[in-house]
């Protein structure tokens, strides 16, 4: 619902392509991409948690380049690529990013997953093979307050080997602690 | 399907993912704000801009003829009074005519967009008459008048208690050693990345179904039944998956019945999401606590009297806080021996957000004043703190002095996997200056004792149905946080009936379909509703055993339920499939459903205040901090943590792993960095109602962690396991503390450890001031304590009962009894 409801409505309309396709959505032209995407296109699977672009939860691509879609108006998406967490599996599967995060117990709450994922995934798309210290400066602008990080790095780094053609499996210390 | 473990489980104790593991990598995971409805509308709530001020008149015209606007309540529209715990009904859905914090909710308006609700709040008049505002405990113990609430114990203190266990003033004369430390304990919030939202929906045929991210939906559906004054059985509560809760979605909250009341003026679904700054104000986070302490020990360590002072800050409200104030004085004897213990402990009402229940609820503090004083008595004494406590253990199953029932107790373990993993020996007290390590212990309930409100029913219920197909869905009132409380009950399940957890369903935390459990608190769900699911599991296995075995012609002590098979231990060729198996007993008993539930046994306690403390298990943790402090800077930063847990049994040892993990970020977070502050100056405007205000630990800040999970089943739980979810931030504040005096040789005596203290310790040292070489609190609040409940405890005669004063003589014989005895 626009805020100028004395007057006739006037929703912006843009065309992008969301997930690979081809998108078009009205909406009203002061909203974030954050809301066209949960309100107007429903896609809900980007999360929020504070909408002033201080805890990265609403973190997507934008022609593949980690945002925070809290922050960016949905008019400035126009003809633009965005990808959502909802793009990442596929028929075929998880997104080994995804599975690795399952396998892991990286997403506890799961709230900030979908924001450290596609962070995650614009990191592997350029640069294969991370540091440790290379994720955490990556993931440096997505707060999570379950895990505490570690099994998110573990997993960053299981879905690295996998990407690379590696037949990576979890240490055994990060399944079950020291011995 | 895993094999078999050495100790004959399948399923338990193996890592694998959460059930839920998948919809949450996918973002398909509904929570409450992900939900929408046909003809949805939005609500935004006014809140109050002063600390403390009677409300005069309220004008909601012009919000109420403003376009797009269906409905406006204010206080008058839900006059019955609310709260956690029966003891402190004091909150009102919206100010009924005081308000008592910034923040505090004064109005709420339903319109059909959230911009429109947001713009028609502020069209909303509200006069106030200030009143002074009370910023902290002293002001509180100082200003009796005006009073925030017209109860409690006496002007602005809402709870005062005062126990004492065995004369400790014999101990303190017995002792070798006297120590008197005092500590201060800032605030701090939990910080979900979720914000709380709830969605409220009112049919035609009068049913009320809430939606909401709370931790308690069993608490919320009592208060919706209370304030709208409708039957339960019309009200529908559905906690949805919490995007984090920490204890921050433990209370019934005014955005959820006031979205719910608005449901039924205006007919349409209401939802209510609140923003960032609006969870600021719900906080219900930990209490700022000021704490005096006094030790008495023997030349080796042993605790012969401890005296244990706690003042809380409790913010405008309740809450949970009467029990987070005895918890302040509850689990100091579960560690080391105490031979006689005296807690006082007050908490007052200030005009700040109101404190509550946050991970590790009301333990944190006192732990992190006893740990830091244990370090300081091991130096007097010249003993190694980590020798020093693992000398003087309470033993398993023993009673303590305050009647807590001690069962498993692998703390010796906890130590010593940390000492050698961290080569504690070599490093503790020889590292050079600047860096140090640290050591402390603790331990955490495994559920409360006792209920919220006194009733003598199950804690938490399960039903299980077995259908033909071989399906299973297991439904049960706890609720998802995030912690996997879901996994622990299809793995339960699936142990006993031999299938794959992830064929099993799991309904839960829905007040329709699922049995009662009281809530994720108190580290309380894997040992109820996990032993509720065992129970019912077990009793779907005795139904279906005895068909299979006639089936079969094998007795049924012969049967095995594994692998989605029912088979012949000794010829495990002869079997049927778990579906065959249950259409067997289908057909031979009718639908096969069963149930379970849980009551946690009675308490050894029997004075008043011996509610808060008892639980069926106690975890224990134990960690060594590593520290590097910057002498120039102050800035301390954490490489490592060593982290071992008492676990008792995993049920999942991936996700223990990641409670531990969490825990140790949350404490690091609380020692160097959180605290939710205020401008006391300046009308008690809270400092950082903001996320980038408001540190919290990033990638950057996170340290390595080495965790060791100890396991010594405890009977009391299922498969033995007790908790993980609270019990290992405990250790981290203290821990920390230790090592920057190992590093540097200053005590701060406070957390968070800024900076700024640091520094000041240092420069204090440097200068050879008073108090050289520490930061922390000088004095303890001046309080008028009752006199004490007297208790004597278990070797002295003590059978769990305060003595009246006419019993002095009686104390007075039990006194002479002999010492204590193990």
């Amino acid at each position: 619902m626009a805020k100028n409801r004395k007057g006739p409505l006037t929703k912006a309309h843009i065309s992008f392509e969301l997930n690979g396709e081809h998108t078009e959505v009205a909406f009203a032209p002061h909203k974030t991409l954050l809301e066209v995407l949960r309100e107007d296109l429903r896609l809900t699977g980007t999360k929020h948690g504070c909408e002033l672009g201080e805890c990265g939860t609403c973190a997507l691509l934008v022609d593949g380049r980690p945002v925070l879609s809290c922050l960016v108006l949905g008019l400035a998406c126009a003809g633009r690529s965005v990808r959502t967490v909802e793009g990442m599996a596929s028929a075929a599967g998880l997104h080994p990013l995804q599975e690795a995060f399952a396998e892991m117990g990286a997403a506890q709450c799961g709230y900030c997953t979908p924001g450290f994922l596609l962070t995650a995934e614009a990191l592997l798309n350029g640069n294969a093979e991370p540091s440790r210290d290379e994720i955490k400066d990556a993931l440096a602008g997505n707060l999570c307050r379950c895990t505490g990080y570690i099994k998110i790095y573990e997993a960053v780094e299981l879905a690295a080997a996998r990407m690379r053609g590696e037949d990576a499996r979890p240490a055994e210390k990060s399944l079950y602690g020291e011995v | 399907m895993a094999k078999s473990d050495g100790n004959g489980l399948r399923v338990v104790g193996r890592a694998q993912r959460k059930v839920d593991a998948t919809p949450k990598v996918t973002g398909e995971t509904l929570f409450a704000d992900d939900l929408s409805f046909p003809q949805m509308v939005y609500c935004k709530t006014l809140r109050s801009p002063h600390a403390h001020a009677r409300i005069i008149r309220i004008d909601t015209s012009r919000a109420e003829k403003e376009a797009g606007v269906l409905g406006v309540l204010t206080g008058t529209d839900l006059p019955i009074p609310f709260g956690i715990l029966p003891v402190s009904q004091d909150e009102h859905a919206l100010a009924l005519d005081t308000v008592r914090f910034i923040g505090d909710p004064v109005a709420a308006v339903a319109a059909v967009s959230e911009e429109i609700a947001g713009e028609a709040i502020h069209l909303i008049d509200v006069e106030y008459e200030q009143l002074r505002e009370i910023t902290s405990v002293e002001d509180a113990l100082a200003n009796p008048e005006p009073r925030i609430h017209d109860y409690g114990d006496s002007g602005n203190l809402h709870k005062l208690i005062s126990l004492e266990f065995g004369t400790v003033a014999d101990g303190f004369d017995a002792a070798h050693l006297v120590r008197e430390d005092l500590f201060f304990y800032e605030g701090s919030t939990h910080l979900p990345i979720e914000q709380h939202a709830a969605v409220a929906m009112y049919s035609a045929d009068h049913r009320l179904t809430l939606w909401s991210s709370t931790q308690t939906p069993h608490y919320v559906h009592i208060a919706l039944e209370k304030v709208l004054e409708m039957p339960a059985s019309r009200i529908r509560v559905i906690a949805c998956p919490n995007g984090g809760g920490f204890g921050g979605k433990s209370d019934p909250f005014s955005h959820e019945i006031v979205v719910s009341k608005l449901a039924m003026m205006t007919g349409r679904p209401v939802k209510a999401t609140l923003t960032r700054e609006e969870v600021f104000y719900c906080h219900r986070g930990r209490h700022p606590t000021h704490m005096w302490v006094r030790t008495g020990v023997t030349k080796d360590g042993h605790i012969t009297a401890m005296h244990f002072r706690t003042a809380l800050d409790g913010g405008g409200y309740g809450s949970y806080g009467v029990a987070s104030t005895y918890y302040t004085g509850a689990l100091q004897t579960v560690t080391y021996q105490v031979d006689r213990y005296k807690f006082e402990g007050a908490r007052a009402f200030t005009n700040k957000p109101p404190c509550g229940p946050k991970r590790g609820h009301g333990t944190p503090q006192p732990r992190f004043a006893l740990e830091v004083q244990m370090d300081k008595i091991a130096e007097q004494l010249k003993l190694d703190p980590a020798d020093m406590r693992l000398k003087h253990l309470v033993p398993a199953d023993s009673l303590t002095a305050n009647y807590l029932r001690v069962g498993s107790m692998g703390l010796a373990e906890c130590i010593n996997k940390v000492v050698t993993g961290s080569n504690w020996k070599e490093r503790f007290r020889r590292l050079p200056h600047g860096r140090g390590v640290g050591i402390a212990c603790s331990s955490y309930i495994s559920g409360a004792g006792l209920p919220i409100y006194w009733n003598n029913m199950p804690h938490s219920g399960v039903q299980l149905q077995c259908d033909r197909s071989g399906g299973v869905t297991v439904f049960c009132g706890s609720t998802d946080i995030g912690q996997g409380s879901d996994s622990v009950l299809a793995y339960i399940v699936a142990e006993v009936l031999g299938v794959d957890p992830f064929e099993i369903r799991v309904v839960t935390a829905d007040t329709d379909l699922t049995p009662v459990d009281l809530g994720s608190y108190s580290s309380r769900v894997t040992l109820m509703s996990g032993n509720a699911a065992l129970q019912a599991a077990e009793r779907a296995r005795e139904l279906i055993a005895p068909e299979v075995a006639k089936q079969l012609d094998v007795p049924t002590s012969r049967l095995v339920f594994a692998e989605s098979r029912v088979f012949d231990g000794e010829n495990p060729e002869t079997g049927t499939t778990f579906a065959e198996a249950v259409q067997a007993a289908e057909a031979a008993v009718g639908t096969i459903g069963t149930v379970g539930s849980y009551t946690p046994p009675a308490s050894a306690g029997r004075y008043r205040g011996s509610g808060v403390g008892p639980s069926p298990a106690y975890s224990y943790s134990a960690a060594v901090v590593e520290v590097h402090v910057e002498p120039d800077s102050g800035i301390v930063r954490v490489p490592k943590v060593w982290i071992a847990h008492d676990i008792g049994q995993c049920i999942n040892p991936t996700t223990v792993m990641g409670q531990v993990e969490g825990s140790v970020y949350m404490g690091l977070g609380e020692a160097l960095m959180e605290e939710m502050a205020y401008r006391a100056n300046r009308r008690v405007v809270h400092k950082c109602p903001s996320m980038l205000e408001y540190k919290s630990p990033t990638t950057l800040e996170m340290c390595e962690v080495e965790t060791y999970l100890v396991t010594d089943p405890d009977p009391n739980g299922p498969f033995g396991a007790k908790e993980v979810g609270q019990g290992p931030l405990l250790p981290i504040m203290p821990a920390v503390a230790n090592a920057v005096y190992d590093a540097v040789g200053v005590r701060v005596d406070e957390v968070p450890i800024t900076p700024e203290k640091v520094l000041t310790a240092l420069k204090r040292k440097a200068n050879g001031k008073e108090g050289g070489g520490r930061y922390g609190p000088t004095h303890f609040p001046e309080i008028p304590w009752p006199d004490p409940t007297r208790v004597p405890p278990p070797w002295e005669g003590g059978d769990g009962k305060a003595i009246r004063p006419s019993d002095e003589d009686a104390k007075a014989a039990a006194v002479a009894q002999p010492e204590r005895q193990h």
